[in-house]
């Protein structure tokens, strides 16, 4: 069993922060829904309180270092341009069944080396490295509204249904990032 | 330092268990200084996205922001974005910290820009301004 520096930050990246991501969202998510009038006493909306505030500031603490990791440690080993021999961008991976070091997972999917992949990129790579942004802004705002009105979310159901929509749409942001990341690791790993 | 002003939003009428918390009253212009700042940040972001497409110029400008990292443009994208909201939500942290904002309207203005934002980070869309 050997795992590459590389792989080992794929893993920190997909697995490990985005499982923590998820645990987190479905923490937080349950504490907000539960912020209803008549459901708790008061003792027990300090208790809820800070079960929210550890899941919804966590969720912006793993957002965060999701995207600056994927972007700024993992991304550059995506696009590297690995295959260029002379005029032929590309010339690197004739033949390749997956990613060498002639031939880095973009120039891979670009190439259809190995059947029609570069959709892949062109539409699941640009939509990820992209979308993936909005996760950690809108969580933070969503736990900014969160602390700043602490237990009177109670009694604001309009105010607990924003924060609960900004929730929701970090949440979705990452599942587009997350999805398309794991398929293409699974289609052109980084190696 | 907390504000002190009385219960003007008539939060323990709604939900009298929070009397017992003693609850300070907060303005909502914090609150929606965050909700428009995060849209602002993610239409910032589709925006660069579409316009480093259409402007080799700009594209090239974002790339110099990857410090030699082999980011690409979308270092610049990224850092451009996040500096946008930091500094818009500042601003309007500062200028909104004790009034009464319309949070209906501060939400409906970040949401308008957000989804904007995130449908100029989408490919079949931003990938026709390359063309």
């Amino acid at each position: 069993m050997e795992v590459s520096y590389r792989e080992a930050w794929t893993v920190v990246h997909g697995l490990i922060l985005g499982t923590a991501f998820l645990l987190a969202f479905t923490g937080g998510l349950a504490e907000l829904w539960a912020l209803r009038p008549g459901m708790n006493t008061a003792a027990g909306v300090v208790k809820r309180l800070r079960r929210l505030y550890i899941g919804t500031w966590a969720m912006v603490a793993i957002a965060w270092a999701t995207v600056i990791s994927g972007t700024w440690i993992i991304y550059p080993w995506y696009r590297a341009k690995l295959a260029i021999v002379g005029e032929d961008e590309l010339a690197g991976c004739v033949g390749a069944v997956l990613p060498s070091a002639t031939c880095s997972p973009r120039d891979f999917l670009l190439s259809n080396a190995s059947g029609q992949t570069h959709s892949w990129h062109e539409f699941g790579m640009e939509w990820k490295e992209h979308i993936s942004w909005a996760a950690p802004l809108l969580a933070t705002a969503a736990a900014f509204v969160v602390t700043y009105y602490g237990a009177r979310l109670i009694a604001r159901p309009w105010v607990r249904a924003v924060a609960l929509v900004m929730f929701v749409g970090a949440f979705g942001a990452a599942v587009v990032g997350g999805a398309f990341g794991a398929f293409l690791n699974k289609v052109a790993p980084i190696i | 330092m907390a504000d002190t002003r009385p219960d003007t939003h008539h939060d323990v009428e709604h939900a009298p268990e929070l009397a017992e918390l003693g609850l300070e009253d907060k303005p909502d212009g914090p609150a929606a200084a965050a909700m428009v700042a995060a849209g602002f940040g993610i239409l910032v972001l589709g925006l660069l996205t579409v316009l480093s497409e259409a402007s080799v110029p700009l594209h090239d400008f974002l790339e110099k922001l990857e410090f030699n990292r082999g980011v690409g443009p979308l270092a610049g994208k990224t850092i451009l974005a996040v500096a946008a909201w930091a500094v818009s939500w500042a601003l309007l942290a500062v200028l909104w910290r004790r009034k009464d904002v319309n949070l209906k309207t501060a939400f409906s203005v970040g949401l308008v820009l957000g989804i904007i934002g995130a449908l100029g980070t989408f490919p079949p869309i931003f990938l026709k301004f390359g063309e």
